[in-house]
């Protein structure tokens, strides 16, 4: 069993931020990532982000990205990919397979960043090729450079519909529509004016009932929904479409957090059963700490300051950092996570992120 | 005076008819409070301001604005445009934030569409411009009837963009 100071699983934006931040104060890191390349989401990311100066505001996710990892190379962060974590057991051991051979680390404290899962849903014909998350249609478009359709309906209008929705025209699909059973944008409106300006319809108060085709998706049938969100008789339309992208919403992937005894709390408005941590990100396991999306639903800025948090608060545990100098660098990072968290949209992330803090004590 | 069917923004960040008639200006057309501040940080007069709370609306201070666009880039949001009111009575530029390619030629005649992506008209690329700090936002600004400045906010290009309209294709526009 190999011995570790600090094991971070996950290589996105949280699990980066936490790496540099700790190692930039002399923690020795390794970072797991079971994908083959490092950055998490961040590498499909090609719009510039919100916020301000100190949260890379106006800078395009990917940059963000090999930002990040530059530094990680610069502070000798040992980034093992395609490694897989498997489980964490009692006094923070965790097993990983990595290059097919099985190993167990036993490390002083660990950051689990495994961010979230895209949810899907299900009807008539969602199992036919063409129907995909959106995720996975960015992954296409913008990783592999590979159009997965020419004609999209999206469905959602949360911020990832809408961007994808719009890196989709970019790439140069059409979208058909997009729609979304709530009454209302889920999305930022200058997100949702971008593709207005290209003249796509986004329909509220509509969803999906059924995607027809013999091999592949060829057609999409849309109908209004009623309060209740049920589908309104008559009001069916049927799009000729080869593409459906699917952006209802994330679920934290907590797993490993599950299996290391963490207490969890129920927050739909942060994505389902989110680990119950302190101001420092500290679990209720031992040395188990959380950043990103595995810590409640949210962006990849807000990440990248969790993990920092985390990075800060873990070095301190470490010994790397006395009490009061962690204490200036929190305080730093926890005013910037504020900021993100302000507006009719940070509000309630921020008030449900409160209420896991308060459970923690 | 200025008037459209969707003008539909005001609010601080919107500059007087006035000022739009005396040369280019920013028109911001962010709405909604959301924490981002970049066109704060850009502006190289400090004519625009978010100060704290980062979800502040920002305000143009429309006598400091020389026009420069450079905001325009700098949103994330792609909500900043610039009018320019001051080629006299039949004309007026729009410039428009622009991420797709190709991108349109200068001179070019293109069919200029509303908020709603809807044709309004045909207008003239009067400029397009790419920097090194706009990271691939490049700025396209079209000549338009000055009666369609606040209506005009985006483009459609060749045949397609001529294919969808049904206005008839006028290149004296």
């Amino acid at each position: 069993m190999k011995q570790i100071e600090m094991a971070v699983i996950g290589a996105g934006p949280a699990g980066l931020g936490a790496a540099v931040e700790a190692a930039g104060h002399g923690v020795r890191v390794v970072v797991f990532d079971e994908n083959n390349k490092p950055g998490g989401q961040l590498f499909k990311q090609i719009h510039k982000f919100f916020g301000s100066k100190e949260h890379l505001a106006g800078i395009r996710g990917f940059r963000i990205g090999a930002e990040l990892l530059a530094q990680a190379a610069e502070l000798d962060i040992d980034v093992k990919l395609g490694a897989v974590v498997y489980g964490l057991f009692s006094d923070r051991q965790i097993g990983i397979v990595h290059q097919g051979v099985k190993r167990l680390y036993q490390a002083e404290a660990i950051l689990l960043a495994t961010g979230a899962a895209e949810n899907t849903l299900s009807f008539p014909g969602s199992t036919l090729p063409g129907v995909m998350s959106a995720g996975a249609a960015q992954t296409m478009a913008n990783v592999h450079r590979v159009l997965p359709g020419k004609k999209v309906l999206m469905v959602g209008t949360g911020n990832v519909g809408l961007i994808v929705a719009y890196q989709l025209l970019q790439a140069g699909a059409r979208v058909v529509a997009l729609v979304d059973a709530a009454p209302r944008l889920g999305g930022y409106a200058v997100h949702a004016a971008k593709l207005r300006r290209a003249g796509v319809p986004l329909r509220l108060r509509h969803t999906i009932v059924e995607v027809r085709g013999k091999e592949t998706v060829e057609r999409a049938v849309v109908a209004e929904v009623d309060e209740n969100f049920n589908p309104i008789k008559g009001s069916d339309e049927i799009l000729s479409v080869d593409t459906v992208c699917l952006a209802v919403g994330l679920s934290p992937l907590t797993e490993l957090a599950w299996m290391g005894g963490c207490r969890f709390k129920y927050l739909p408005g942060l994505g389902g059963h989110i680990p119950v941590h302190n101001q420092n990100m500290l679990t209720t396991s031992p040395g188990i700490y959380i950043a990103g999306d595995i810590a409640g639903v949210e962006e990849a800025s807000t990440a990248l300051e969790e993990g920092r948090l985390a990075g800060t608060a873990i070095a301190e545990r470490l010994g790397y950092l006395s009490f009061e100098q962690a204490k200036v660098k929190k305080e730093a990072i926890r005013s910037r996570l504020d900021q993100l968290r302000t507006g009719p949209f940070g509000a309630k992330r921020k008030s449900l992120k409160e209420t896991l803090v308060k459970e923690w004590i | 005076m200025v008037t459209g069917k969707d003008t539909g923004y005001s609010g601080t960040g919107r500059p007087s008819a006035r000022r739009m008639e005396s040369g280019p200006v920013a028109v911001i057309e962010c709405i909604e409070e959301i924490p981002c501040n970049p066109c704060e940080g850009a502006c190289p007069v400090g004519a625009i301001q978010v100060g704290q709370p980062l979800t502040n609306l920002p305000k143009l201070s429309e006598h400091k604005c020389t026009g420069c666009g450079i905001c325009i880039a700098a949103c994330p949001g792609l909500a900043i445009f610039n009018i320019d009111l001051s080629r006299g009575d039949e004309t007026a530029i729009v410039a428009m934030p622009y991420e797709y390619l190709p991108l349109p030629k200068e001179g070019a005649a293109v069919t200029v569409t509303d908020r709603d992506g809807q044709p309004v008209g045909r207008g003239l690329v009067h400029s397009v411009k790419r920097m090194e700090k706009y990271d691939n936002t490049a700025i396209v600004s079209v000549e338009v009837k000055k009666e369609l400045a606040d209506i005009v906010r985006s483009i459609k290009e060749g045949e397609d963009g001529t294919e969808e309209t049904n206005l008839p294709l006028r290149r004296d526009y």
